[in-house]
Protein backbone atom coordinates (compact mmCIF):
# COMPACT_ATOMS: atom_id res chain seq x y z
CA UNK A 1 0.00 0.00 0.00
CA UNK A 2 1.80 3.44 -1.03
CA UNK A 3 -0.78 5.38 0.88
CA UNK A 4 -1.45 4.10 4.97
CA UNK A 5 -4.64 5.26 7.03
CA UNK A 6 -3.53 8.38 8.31
CA UNK A 7 -2.16 9.82 4.98
CA UNK A 8 -6.17 9.17 3.49
CA UNK A 9 -7.15 10.58 6.72
CA UNK A 10 -5.54 13.86 6.18
CA UNK A 11 -5.75 14.03 2.40
CA UNK A 12 -9.52 13.80 3.14
CA UNK A 13 -9.34 16.44 5.57
CA UNK A 14 -7.64 18.50 3.31
CA UNK A 15 -10.42 17.79 0.48
CA UNK A 16 -13.31 18.74 3.30
CA UNK A 17 -14.83 15.23 3.23
CA UNK A 18 -16.20 13.04 5.91
CA UNK A 19 -15.98 9.38 5.15
CA UNK A 20 -17.84 7.06 7.39
CA UNK A 21 -15.81 4.44 8.80
CA UNK A 22 -16.97 1.71 6.34
CA UNK A 23 -15.44 3.99 3.63
CA UNK A 24 -12.11 3.82 5.11
CA UNK A 25 -10.69 0.28 4.20
CA UNK A 26 -11.39 0.54 0.42
CA UNK A 27 -10.84 4.38 0.43
CA UNK A 28 -7.30 3.59 1.42
CA UNK A 29 -7.19 0.10 -0.86
CA UNK A 30 -8.31 1.63 -4.40
CA UNK A 31 -6.72 5.31 -3.57
CA UNK A 32 -3.08 3.75 -3.06
CA UNK A 33 -3.57 1.61 -6.52
CA UNK A 34 -4.53 5.03 -8.46
CA UNK A 35 -1.25 6.67 -6.79
CA UNK A 36 0.97 3.21 -7.89
CA UNK A 37 -0.58 3.68 -11.40
CA UNK A 38 0.14 7.58 -11.96
CA UNK A 39 3.44 7.02 -10.20
CA UNK A 40 4.88 5.25 -13.98
CA UNK A 41 4.75 8.89 -14.79
CA UNK A 42 8.15 9.02 -12.93
CA UNK A 43 10.13 7.12 -15.89
CA UNK A 44 9.17 9.50 -18.91
CA UNK A 45 12.65 11.21 -19.51
CA UNK A 46 10.75 15.06 -19.22
CA UNK A 47 14.32 16.99 -19.23
CA UNK A 48 13.66 20.42 -20.31
CA UNK A 49 9.79 19.93 -21.73
CA UNK A 50 8.05 22.89 -21.04
CA UNK A 51 4.55 21.47 -19.17
CA UNK A 52 1.51 22.14 -20.98
CA UNK A 53 -0.57 25.46 -20.62
CA UNK A 54 -3.21 25.21 -22.85
CA UNK A 55 -3.70 22.47 -25.83
CA UNK A 56 -4.05 25.25 -28.47
CA UNK A 57 -1.64 27.31 -26.96
CA UNK A 58 -4.15 29.99 -26.79
CA UNK A 59 -3.54 32.61 -24.12
CA UNK A 60 -6.44 33.61 -21.36
CA UNK A 61 -8.69 36.54 -23.47
CA UNK A 62 -9.46 39.71 -21.64
CA UNK A 63 -12.37 41.84 -21.02
CA UNK A 64 -13.29 44.75 -20.07
CA UNK A 65 -14.27 45.19 -16.22
CA UNK A 66 -17.58 46.41 -16.63
CA UNK A 67 -20.75 45.20 -14.96
CA UNK A 68 -22.50 42.99 -17.60
CA UNK A 69 -24.92 41.03 -15.30
CA UNK A 70 -28.15 42.12 -13.50
CA UNK A 71 -29.03 41.30 -10.18
CA UNK A 72 -30.46 37.91 -9.78
CA UNK A 73 -29.95 37.17 -5.72
CA UNK A 74 -33.09 36.03 -5.20
CA UNK A 75 -33.41 33.56 -8.43
CA UNK A 76 -29.92 32.59 -7.22
CA UNK A 77 -31.06 31.46 -3.68
CA UNK A 78 -33.49 29.66 -4.70
CA UNK A 79 -30.97 26.94 -4.48
CA UNK A 80 -29.78 27.60 -1.09
CA UNK A 81 -30.41 25.06 1.82
CA UNK A 82 -30.21 28.26 4.07
CA UNK A 83 -30.84 31.82 3.58
CA UNK A 84 -32.51 34.74 5.47
CA UNK A 85 -32.62 38.41 4.42
CA UNK A 86 -31.03 37.12 1.32
CA UNK A 87 -28.51 36.28 3.82
CA UNK A 88 -26.77 32.79 3.56
CA UNK A 89 -26.80 31.06 7.31
CA UNK A 90 -23.89 29.01 8.16
CA UNK A 91 -22.97 27.65 11.56
CA UNK A 92 -21.36 30.23 13.85
CA UNK A 93 -17.62 30.84 13.15
CA UNK A 94 -16.79 33.49 15.64
CA UNK A 95 -17.65 33.15 19.20
CA UNK B 1 -48.71 8.78 -39.85
CA UNK B 2 -45.98 6.36 -40.55
CA UNK B 3 -45.75 4.31 -37.32
CA UNK B 4 -41.72 4.13 -37.33
CA UNK B 5 -41.20 8.08 -37.10
CA UNK B 6 -38.85 6.55 -34.08
CA UNK B 7 -36.41 5.01 -36.40
CA UNK B 8 -35.28 7.71 -38.75
CA UNK B 9 -32.48 10.11 -38.26
CA UNK B 10 -32.78 14.06 -37.59
CA UNK B 11 -32.00 14.30 -41.11
CA UNK B 12 -34.76 12.12 -42.13
CA UNK B 13 -37.39 13.69 -39.39
CA UNK B 14 -36.40 17.27 -41.10
CA UNK B 15 -37.73 16.54 -43.96
CA UNK B 16 -40.86 14.86 -42.72
CA UNK B 17 -41.51 17.55 -40.81
CA UNK B 18 -41.23 19.88 -43.80
CA UNK B 19 -42.82 18.09 -46.29
CA UNK B 20 -46.11 18.15 -43.84
CA UNK B 21 -46.01 14.49 -43.22
CA UNK B 22 -46.38 14.59 -39.41
CA UNK B 23 -45.85 17.05 -37.16
CA UNK B 24 -43.54 18.13 -34.23
CA UNK B 25 -46.42 17.64 -31.72
CA UNK B 26 -47.11 13.87 -33.55
CA UNK B 27 -43.38 12.96 -33.39
CA UNK B 28 -42.89 14.22 -29.79
CA UNK B 29 -45.97 12.34 -28.55
CA UNK B 30 -44.78 9.40 -30.43
CA UNK B 31 -41.50 9.28 -28.56
CA UNK B 32 -43.03 9.98 -25.23
CA UNK B 33 -44.69 7.09 -25.85
CA UNK B 34 -41.66 5.40 -26.48
CA UNK B 35 -40.11 6.98 -23.40
CA UNK B 36 -42.52 5.53 -20.84
CA UNK B 37 -42.77 2.02 -22.54
CA UNK B 38 -38.89 1.49 -21.97
CA UNK B 39 -37.33 3.73 -19.80
CA UNK B 40 -37.97 1.95 -16.58
CA UNK B 41 -35.91 -0.69 -17.97
CA UNK B 42 -33.13 1.27 -19.68
CA UNK B 43 -33.07 3.74 -17.02
CA UNK B 44 -31.16 6.14 -19.76
CA UNK B 45 -33.57 9.45 -18.12
CA UNK B 46 -33.44 11.25 -14.78
CA UNK B 47 -36.36 13.41 -15.69
CA UNK B 48 -38.65 13.33 -18.47
CA UNK B 49 -39.70 16.58 -19.93
CA UNK B 50 -43.33 15.76 -21.33
CA UNK B 51 -45.03 18.71 -20.92
CA UNK B 52 -42.05 20.91 -21.61
CA UNK B 53 -41.62 19.17 -24.75
CA UNK B 54 -45.38 19.16 -25.48
CA UNK B 55 -45.38 22.94 -25.50
CA UNK B 56 -42.10 23.52 -27.25
CA UNK B 57 -43.57 21.06 -30.06
CA UNK B 58 -46.72 23.04 -30.34
CA UNK B 59 -44.99 26.06 -30.63
CA UNK B 60 -42.29 24.49 -33.58
CA UNK B 61 -45.45 23.79 -35.35
CA UNK B 62 -47.08 27.37 -35.19
CA UNK B 63 -43.35 28.63 -36.50
CA UNK B 64 -43.58 26.09 -39.10
CA UNK B 65 -47.30 27.47 -40.16
CA UNK B 66 -45.74 30.89 -39.65
CA UNK B 67 -43.21 30.47 -41.79
CA UNK B 68 -40.18 31.11 -39.18
CA UNK B 69 -37.95 28.20 -38.41
CA UNK B 70 -34.41 27.96 -37.03
CA UNK B 71 -32.91 24.83 -38.70
CA UNK B 72 -33.93 22.28 -35.83
CA UNK B 73 -37.28 23.58 -36.19
CA UNK B 74 -39.54 20.82 -34.13
CA UNK B 75 -36.67 18.31 -33.75
CA UNK B 76 -36.85 16.26 -30.77
CA UNK B 77 -33.26 15.50 -28.29
CA UNK B 78 -32.11 14.94 -24.76
CA UNK B 79 -29.72 16.45 -22.70
CA UNK B 80 -27.31 15.00 -20.80
CA UNK B 81 -27.68 15.71 -16.64
CA UNK B 82 -24.72 17.77 -16.77
CA UNK B 83 -26.07 21.00 -19.31
CA UNK B 84 -27.98 23.45 -16.78
CA UNK B 85 -31.84 23.78 -17.59
CA UNK B 86 -33.56 26.72 -16.65
CA UNK B 87 -36.35 25.38 -14.27
CA UNK B 88 -35.48 21.98 -14.93
CA UNK B 89 -33.61 19.40 -12.64
CA UNK B 90 -29.88 19.70 -13.28
CA UNK B 91 -28.42 16.93 -11.17
CA UNK B 92 -25.32 15.55 -13.01
CA UNK B 93 -25.82 12.28 -11.37
CA UNK B 94 -25.39 13.04 -8.03
CA UNK B 95 -26.87 13.38 -4.87
CA UNK B 96 -25.23 17.03 -4.25
CA UNK B 97 -27.27 18.21 -6.75
CA UNK B 98 -30.65 16.07 -6.67
CA UNK B 99 -33.02 18.92 -6.01
CA UNK B 100 -30.84 21.64 -7.56
CA UNK B 101 -32.73 23.51 -10.58
CA UNK B 102 -30.28 26.49 -12.52
CA UNK B 103 -31.49 29.79 -12.66
CA UNK B 104 -30.22 30.15 -16.49
CA UNK B 105 -29.73 27.61 -19.30
CA UNK B 106 -26.56 26.62 -20.58
CA UNK B 107 -25.12 28.15 -23.47
CA UNK B 108 -25.63 24.56 -25.58
CA UNK B 109 -29.15 24.79 -24.36
CA UNK B 110 -30.01 27.60 -25.10
CA UNK B 111 -28.60 27.71 -28.58
CA UNK B 112 -30.22 23.98 -29.65
CA UNK B 113 -33.49 25.60 -28.71
CA UNK B 114 -33.31 28.67 -30.39
CA UNK B 115 -32.96 26.69 -33.35
CA UNK B 116 -35.93 25.16 -32.64
CA UNK B 117 -34.94 22.16 -30.87
CA UNK B 118 -37.69 19.74 -28.58
CA UNK B 119 -36.19 18.74 -25.35
CA UNK B 120 -37.59 15.57 -24.60
CA UNK B 121 -36.07 14.91 -21.17
CA UNK B 122 -32.48 15.18 -19.05
CA UNK B 123 -30.24 11.75 -19.40
CA UNK B 124 -28.13 9.38 -16.65
CA UNK B 125 -24.90 9.88 -16.38
CA UNK B 126 -22.12 8.63 -14.12
CA UNK B 127 -21.67 11.25 -11.14
CA UNK B 128 -20.16 14.50 -12.46
CA UNK B 129 -19.18 12.92 -15.47
CA UNK B 130 -16.81 10.82 -13.44
CA UNK B 131 -16.77 7.06 -14.53
CA UNK B 132 -16.93 5.20 -18.05
CA UNK B 133 -20.07 2.42 -17.10
CA UNK B 134 -22.52 4.96 -15.98
CA UNK B 135 -22.52 2.84 -12.46
CA UNK B 136 -21.40 5.82 -10.27
CA UNK B 137 -24.78 7.57 -11.09
CA UNK B 138 -26.58 8.14 -7.63
CA UNK B 139 -29.98 7.17 -10.08
CA UNK B 140 -28.33 3.49 -10.86
CA UNK B 141 -26.79 2.40 -14.05
CA UNK B 142 -28.22 2.61 -17.46
CA UNK B 143 -28.69 -0.64 -19.47
CA UNK B 144 -27.24 -1.33 -22.73
CA UNK B 145 -30.01 -1.40 -24.91
CA UNK B 146 -27.76 -4.80 -27.01
CA UNK B 147 -27.68 -6.28 -24.07
CA UNK B 148 -29.70 -5.45 -20.44
CA UNK B 149 -26.97 -7.20 -18.51
CA UNK B 150 -23.77 -4.88 -19.78
CA UNK B 151 -23.22 -1.19 -19.55
CA UNK B 152 -24.10 1.06 -22.33
CA UNK B 153 -20.31 2.84 -21.57
CA UNK B 154 -20.03 6.54 -19.96
CA UNK B 155 -20.07 8.85 -18.81
CA UNK B 156 -22.85 9.89 -21.40
CA UNK B 157 -24.49 5.94 -21.08
CA UNK B 158 -27.82 8.02 -20.63
CA UNK B 159 -27.67 9.85 -23.50
CA UNK B 160 -25.65 6.82 -25.83
CA UNK B 161 -28.72 4.38 -24.45
CA UNK B 162 -31.52 6.76 -25.28
CA UNK B 163 -30.06 7.68 -28.75
CA UNK B 164 -29.38 3.48 -29.28
CA UNK B 165 -33.18 2.68 -28.15
CA UNK B 166 -34.54 5.00 -30.72
CA UNK B 167 -36.09 7.02 -27.53
CA UNK B 168 -34.33 10.23 -29.30
CA UNK B 169 -33.19 10.68 -32.42
CA UNK B 170 -30.06 12.63 -31.05
CA UNK B 171 -28.69 13.36 -27.80
CA UNK B 172 -25.76 15.99 -26.02
CA UNK B 173 -23.20 14.70 -24.33
CA UNK B 174 -19.84 15.83 -22.88
CA UNK B 175 -16.90 14.18 -23.15
CA UNK B 176 -13.70 15.05 -20.49
CA UNK B 177 -11.46 11.39 -21.41
CA UNK B 178 -14.01 9.36 -23.70
CA UNK B 179 -17.21 9.57 -22.41
CA UNK B 180 -19.12 10.29 -25.60
CA UNK B 181 -16.94 8.23 -28.29
CA UNK B 182 -16.69 5.07 -25.79
CA UNK B 183 -20.78 4.97 -25.23
CA UNK B 184 -21.25 5.93 -28.73
CA UNK B 185 -18.89 2.52 -29.03
CA UNK B 186 -20.72 0.33 -27.09
CA UNK B 187 -24.27 1.14 -27.94
CA UNK B 188 -23.63 1.03 -31.84
CA UNK B 189 -24.05 5.16 -32.20
CA UNK B 190 -22.21 7.75 -33.55
CA UNK B 191 -20.55 10.13 -31.09
CA UNK B 192 -18.67 13.41 -31.79
CA UNK B 193 -16.40 15.49 -29.72
CA UNK B 194 -15.14 18.47 -30.94
CA UNK B 195 -11.70 20.31 -30.44
CA UNK B 196 -11.32 21.69 -27.13
CA UNK B 197 -13.01 25.01 -26.83
CA UNK B 198 -15.03 24.61 -30.49
CA UNK B 199 -18.48 24.63 -28.10
CA UNK B 200 -19.18 26.98 -24.92
CA UNK B 201 -18.71 25.22 -21.74
CA UNK B 202 -20.90 28.06 -20.23
CA UNK B 203 -23.52 25.77 -18.11
CA UNK B 204 -21.97 22.95 -18.71
CA UNK B 205 -20.88 21.60 -15.00
CA UNK B 206 -17.40 21.50 -14.74
CA UNK B 207 -15.46 19.00 -13.83
CA UNK B 208 -11.89 18.86 -15.48
CA UNK B 209 -11.82 22.53 -17.73
CA UNK B 210 -8.97 21.78 -19.50
CA UNK B 211 -10.30 18.74 -20.83
CA UNK B 212 -14.46 19.34 -21.21
CA UNK B 213 -15.33 19.40 -24.26
CA UNK B 214 -19.11 19.02 -25.08
CA UNK B 215 -20.44 16.97 -28.50
CA UNK B 216 -23.33 15.07 -29.69
CA UNK B 217 -24.39 11.44 -29.81
CA UNK B 218 -26.57 10.63 -33.10
CA UNK B 219 -26.97 7.63 -35.84
CA UNK B 220 -25.25 9.33 -38.13
CA UNK B 221 -22.73 11.47 -39.01
CA UNK B 222 -25.00 13.68 -41.00
CA UNK B 223 -26.96 13.99 -38.00
CA UNK B 224 -23.81 15.42 -35.78
CA UNK B 225 -22.86 17.57 -38.55
CA UNK B 226 -26.21 19.17 -38.26
CA UNK B 227 -25.97 19.68 -34.51
CA UNK B 228 -22.71 20.80 -34.06
CA UNK B 229 -23.32 23.59 -36.87
CA UNK B 230 -25.77 24.77 -34.46
CA UNK B 231 -24.03 24.27 -31.06
CA UNK B 232 -20.18 25.59 -32.68
CA UNK B 233 -19.16 28.93 -32.05
CA UNK B 234 -17.83 31.97 -29.77
CA UNK B 235 -19.18 32.49 -26.42
CA UNK B 236 -17.79 35.16 -24.51
CA UNK B 237 -19.34 33.75 -21.26
CA UNK B 238 -16.78 30.97 -21.80
CA UNK B 239 -13.15 31.98 -21.11
CA UNK B 240 -12.51 29.22 -23.06
CA UNK B 241 -13.96 29.24 -25.85
CA UNK B 242 -11.90 29.71 -28.94
CA UNK B 243 -13.37 32.71 -31.50
CA UNK B 244 -12.70 30.24 -34.88
CA UNK B 245 -15.08 30.74 -37.91
CA UNK B 246 -17.64 27.49 -38.00
CA UNK B 247 -17.38 26.43 -41.53
CA UNK B 248 -20.87 24.42 -43.04
CA UNK B 249 -20.39 20.89 -41.34
CA UNK B 250 -23.02 19.71 -43.75
CA UNK B 251 -21.70 20.60 -46.67
CA UNK B 252 -18.31 19.19 -45.65
CA UNK B 253 -20.03 15.59 -45.60
CA UNK B 254 -19.74 15.28 -49.39
CA UNK B 255 -16.46 15.19 -51.04
CA UNK B 256 -14.13 11.88 -51.93
CA UNK B 257 -12.09 10.33 -49.50
CA UNK B 258 -9.48 9.81 -52.22
CA UNK B 259 -6.23 10.95 -50.98
CA UNK B 260 -6.80 10.75 -47.81
CA UNK B 261 -4.00 10.14 -45.51
CA UNK B 262 -5.29 7.90 -42.75
CA UNK B 263 -2.87 7.26 -40.24
CA UNK B 264 -3.29 3.31 -38.00
CA UNK B 265 -1.18 3.56 -34.89
CA UNK B 266 0.51 0.82 -34.27
CA UNK B 267 0.54 0.59 -30.71
CA UNK B 268 -3.43 0.19 -31.07
CA UNK B 269 -3.35 -3.21 -32.54
CA UNK B 270 -1.27 -4.15 -29.27
CA UNK B 271 -2.22 -6.66 -26.54
CA UNK B 272 -5.09 -5.21 -24.31
CA UNK B 273 -7.36 -4.89 -27.66
CA UNK B 274 -10.22 -7.59 -28.06
CA UNK B 275 -9.08 -9.69 -31.00
CA UNK B 276 -12.07 -9.97 -32.55
CA UNK B 277 -12.20 -5.85 -31.69
CA UNK B 278 -9.42 -5.19 -33.95
CA UNK B 279 -10.47 -7.18 -36.95
CA UNK B 280 -13.62 -5.27 -37.16
CA UNK B 281 -11.59 -2.11 -37.22
CA UNK B 282 -8.94 -3.43 -39.98
CA UNK B 283 -12.27 -4.44 -42.20
CA UNK B 284 -13.14 -0.40 -41.59
CA UNK B 285 -9.72 0.61 -42.76
CA UNK B 286 -10.18 -1.54 -45.80
CA UNK B 287 -13.03 -0.26 -46.45
CA UNK B 288 -11.59 3.38 -46.44
CA UNK B 289 -8.72 1.80 -48.48
CA UNK B 290 -10.92 0.77 -50.59
CA UNK B 291 -12.58 4.59 -51.34
CA UNK B 292 -8.68 6.21 -52.56
CA UNK B 293 -7.65 6.73 -49.09
CA UNK B 294 -3.75 5.88 -48.11
CA UNK B 295 -3.29 3.92 -44.53
CA UNK B 296 -0.30 5.28 -43.47
CA UNK B 297 1.34 3.61 -39.99
CA UNK B 298 2.01 6.17 -37.11
CA UNK B 299 3.59 6.08 -34.06
CA UNK B 300 2.00 7.39 -31.15
CA UNK B 301 5.17 6.42 -28.60
CA UNK B 302 3.97 7.97 -25.62
CA UNK B 303 0.63 6.33 -25.89
CA UNK B 304 0.84 4.43 -22.58
CA UNK B 305 1.67 7.05 -20.16
CA UNK B 306 -1.77 8.89 -21.12
CA UNK B 307 -4.33 7.24 -19.04
CA UNK B 308 -1.90 7.96 -16.05
CA UNK B 309 -1.28 11.82 -17.44
CA UNK B 310 -4.89 11.91 -17.40
CA UNK B 311 -5.37 10.76 -13.74
CA UNK B 312 -3.31 13.01 -12.24
CA UNK B 313 -4.67 16.30 -14.15
CA UNK B 314 -8.23 15.46 -14.31
CA UNK B 315 -8.32 15.09 -10.67
CA UNK B 316 -6.24 18.06 -9.72
CA UNK B 317 -8.83 20.09 -11.90
CA UNK B 318 -11.81 18.00 -10.58
CA UNK B 319 -10.46 18.81 -6.73
CA UNK B 320 -10.28 22.54 -7.43
CA UNK B 321 -13.75 22.53 -9.32
CA UNK B 322 -15.97 20.51 -7.25
CA UNK B 323 -14.33 22.79 -4.12
CA UNK B 324 -17.23 24.92 -5.06
CA UNK B 325 -20.04 22.15 -3.36
CA UNK B 326 -19.59 23.66 0.11
CA UNK B 327 -23.48 22.67 1.31
CA UNK B 328 -24.09 26.68 2.19
CA UNK B 329 -25.16 28.43 -1.69
CA UNK B 330 -26.52 25.11 -3.59
CA UNK B 331 -26.50 21.68 -3.12
CA UNK B 332 -26.74 19.09 -0.55
CA UNK B 333 -26.37 19.88 3.38
CA UNK B 334 -25.87 18.05 6.38
CA UNK B 335 -28.08 18.20 8.70
CA UNK B 336 -27.37 19.66 12.43
CA UNK B 337 -23.79 20.50 11.73
CA UNK B 338 -21.15 21.18 15.36
CA UNK B 339 -19.72 23.97 13.16
CA UNK B 340 -18.44 25.33 9.63
CA UNK B 341 -15.65 22.58 8.65
CA UNK B 342 -18.34 19.46 9.89
CA UNK B 343 -20.90 21.35 7.90
CA UNK B 344 -18.33 21.48 4.51
CA UNK B 345 -17.01 17.80 5.42
CA UNK B 346 -20.29 16.06 6.28
CA UNK B 347 -22.37 17.96 3.22
CA UNK B 348 -19.51 16.54 0.96
CA UNK B 349 -19.32 13.40 2.51
CA UNK B 350 -23.01 12.30 2.20
CA UNK B 351 -23.17 14.83 -1.54
CA UNK B 352 -20.81 12.81 -3.79
CA UNK B 353 -20.15 8.92 -3.91
CA UNK B 354 -17.17 7.23 -3.81
CA UNK B 355 -15.68 7.46 -7.05
CA UNK B 356 -16.45 11.03 -7.27
CA UNK B 357 -14.68 10.83 -3.57
CA UNK B 358 -11.85 9.55 -4.88
CA UNK B 359 -11.32 12.10 -7.70
CA UNK B 360 -11.31 14.71 -5.56
CA UNK B 361 -8.61 12.96 -2.66
CA UNK B 362 -6.60 11.89 -5.59
CA UNK B 363 -6.15 15.70 -7.26
CA UNK B 364 -6.01 17.07 -3.99
CA UNK B 365 -3.06 14.77 -3.09
CA UNK B 366 -1.15 15.11 -6.54
CA UNK B 367 -1.66 19.06 -5.72
CA UNK B 368 -0.91 18.71 -1.95
CA UNK B 369 2.24 20.68 -0.56
CA UNK B 370 5.92 18.64 -1.70
CA UNK B 371 3.62 16.74 -4.27
CA UNK B 372 3.08 19.19 -6.80
CA UNK B 373 6.25 18.65 -8.86
CA UNK B 374 5.94 15.36 -8.98
CA UNK B 375 2.63 14.85 -9.86
CA UNK B 376 0.94 17.84 -11.29
CA UNK B 377 4.17 19.37 -12.98
CA UNK B 378 5.30 16.04 -14.25
CA UNK B 379 1.74 15.35 -15.94
CA UNK B 380 1.13 18.38 -17.76
CA UNK B 381 4.99 17.60 -19.11
CA UNK B 382 3.95 14.34 -20.54
CA UNK B 383 1.05 16.10 -21.41
CA UNK B 384 2.98 18.01 -23.87
CA UNK B 385 4.87 14.88 -24.96
CA UNK B 386 1.67 13.04 -25.81
CA UNK B 387 0.45 16.38 -27.82
CA UNK B 388 3.93 16.49 -29.78
CA UNK B 389 3.15 12.74 -30.73
CA UNK B 390 0.51 13.84 -32.26
CA UNK B 391 1.55 16.90 -34.13
CA UNK B 392 4.39 14.89 -35.34
CA UNK B 393 1.86 12.45 -36.42
CA UNK B 394 -0.25 15.43 -38.01
CA UNK B 395 2.46 16.58 -40.33
CA UNK B 396 1.80 13.01 -41.94
CA UNK B 397 -1.83 12.19 -41.58
CA UNK B 398 -4.86 14.05 -41.99
CA UNK B 399 -7.02 11.89 -39.57
CA UNK B 400 -5.99 8.74 -37.24
CA UNK B 401 -7.84 6.04 -37.29
CA UNK B 402 -8.78 2.83 -34.82
CA UNK B 403 -10.27 1.55 -32.45
CA UNK B 404 -12.74 3.51 -29.80
CA UNK B 405 -12.67 1.61 -26.98
CA UNK B 406 -10.44 -2.32 -26.65
CA UNK B 407 -13.49 -4.13 -25.82
CA UNK B 408 -17.26 -4.18 -26.46
CA UNK B 409 -19.74 -3.52 -23.77
CA UNK B 410 -18.80 -5.24 -20.09
CA UNK B 411 -20.78 -6.80 -17.89
CA UNK B 412 -22.29 -3.67 -15.10
CA UNK B 413 -20.28 -5.02 -11.79
CA UNK B 414 -17.47 -6.34 -14.23
CA UNK B 415 -15.10 -3.40 -13.81
CA UNK B 416 -16.75 -1.43 -10.94
CA UNK B 417 -14.64 -2.53 -8.07
CA UNK B 418 -10.86 -2.15 -10.04
CA UNK B 419 -10.55 1.57 -10.77
CA UNK B 420 -7.35 0.87 -13.00
CA UNK B 421 -9.52 -2.09 -15.02
CA UNK B 422 -11.87 0.90 -15.63
CA UNK B 423 -9.88 3.70 -16.07
CA UNK B 424 -7.74 1.59 -19.03
CA UNK B 425 -11.51 1.65 -21.28
CA UNK B 426 -10.35 5.28 -22.30
CA UNK B 427 -6.74 4.53 -23.77
CA UNK B 428 -7.70 4.86 -27.09
CA UNK B 429 -9.36 8.51 -26.35
CA UNK B 430 -8.35 9.84 -24.00
CA UNK B 431 -5.23 11.71 -26.09
CA UNK B 432 -7.29 13.30 -28.08
CA UNK B 433 -9.02 15.50 -24.60
CA UNK B 434 -5.16 15.74 -23.33
CA UNK B 435 -4.14 17.53 -26.88
CA UNK B 436 -7.69 18.98 -27.23
CA UNK B 437 -8.29 17.19 -30.38
CA UNK B 438 -11.67 16.66 -32.35
CA UNK B 439 -12.18 12.79 -31.96
CA UNK B 440 -15.39 10.61 -32.99
CA UNK B 441 -16.61 7.19 -32.79
CA UNK B 442 -18.86 5.43 -35.72
CA UNK B 443 -20.03 1.31 -35.20
CA UNK B 444 -17.61 -0.50 -37.55
CA UNK B 445 -19.55 -4.30 -36.42
CA UNK B 446 -20.19 -6.30 -33.82
CA UNK B 447 -18.76 -9.10 -31.61
CA UNK B 448 -20.97 -11.92 -30.22
CA UNK B 449 -23.84 -9.29 -30.69
CA UNK B 450 -22.32 -6.13 -29.26
CA UNK B 451 -21.22 -3.17 -31.21
CA UNK B 452 -17.74 -2.15 -32.37
CA UNK B 453 -16.42 1.32 -32.96
CA UNK B 454 -14.26 3.36 -35.31
CA UNK B 455 -12.36 5.58 -34.03
CA UNK B 456 -11.51 8.86 -35.82
CA UNK B 457 -9.22 11.37 -34.45
CA UNK B 458 -8.28 14.91 -36.50
CA UNK B 459 -6.13 17.80 -35.79
CA UNK B 460 -7.25 21.10 -34.30
CA UNK B 461 -10.27 22.59 -36.40
CA UNK B 462 -10.69 18.99 -38.28
CA UNK B 463 -13.75 18.34 -37.35
CA UNK B 464 -14.78 18.66 -40.99
CA UNK B 465 -12.24 16.00 -42.40
CA UNK B 466 -13.29 13.05 -39.78
CA UNK B 467 -16.78 13.73 -40.26
CA UNK B 468 -16.68 13.33 -43.88
CA UNK B 469 -14.30 10.15 -43.49
CA UNK B 470 -17.34 8.89 -41.33
CA UNK B 471 -19.98 9.34 -43.41
CA UNK B 472 -18.24 7.82 -46.08
CA UNK B 473 -18.28 4.60 -44.24
CA UNK B 474 -21.15 4.52 -43.00
CA UNK B 475 -22.48 5.07 -46.60
CA UNK B 476 -20.44 2.18 -47.43
CA UNK B 477 -21.05 -0.24 -44.03
CA UNK B 478 -24.82 0.64 -42.44
CA UNK B 479 -23.54 -0.83 -39.30
CA UNK B 480 -24.95 2.66 -38.07
CA UNK B 481 -28.62 1.63 -39.00
CA UNK B 482 -28.35 -1.63 -37.13
CA UNK B 483 -31.09 -1.55 -34.89
CA UNK B 484 -30.89 -3.44 -31.14
CA UNK B 485 -34.32 -6.30 -31.57
CA UNK B 486 -35.89 -5.35 -28.51
CA UNK B 487 -36.13 -1.28 -29.66
CA UNK B 488 -36.92 -1.89 -33.24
Amino acid sequence: MSLDKDQVQRIAVLARLRLADDEFGETVDKLSRIVDFVDQLGQAATDNVVPMAHPLDEAQRLRVDEVTESDSRDAIQENAPLVENGLYLVPKVIE
Amino acid sequence: MSQDLHAQTLTQLAVGLERGDFSSVELTEALLDRVAAHDQSLNAFVTVTADAARAAAKRADAARAAGDIGVLNGLPLVHKDIFCTKSVLTTCGSRMLENFVSPYDATVVERLANAGAVVLGKTNMDEFAMGSSNETSYFGPVRNPWNPDCSPGGSSGGSAAAVAARLAPAATGTDTGGSIRQPAALTGTVGLKPTYGRVSRYGMIAFASSLDQAGVITRSSEDAALLLGVMAGFDERDSTSIDHPVPDYTAALSGSLKGLRVGVVRQHFDEGLDEQCAAAVRESLAVLESQGAILTDVDLPNLDLSVPTYYVVAPAECSSNLSRFDGVRYGHRAKDPDDLFDLYCRSRGEGFGAEVKRRIMTGTYVLSAGYYDAYYLKAQQVRQLIAEDFRTAFADVDVIAGPTSPTPAFKLGDKIDDPITMYLNDIYTIGANLAGLPGMSTPCGFVDGLPVGLHLVGPHWGEETILRCAHHYEQLSNWHQACPEDYE
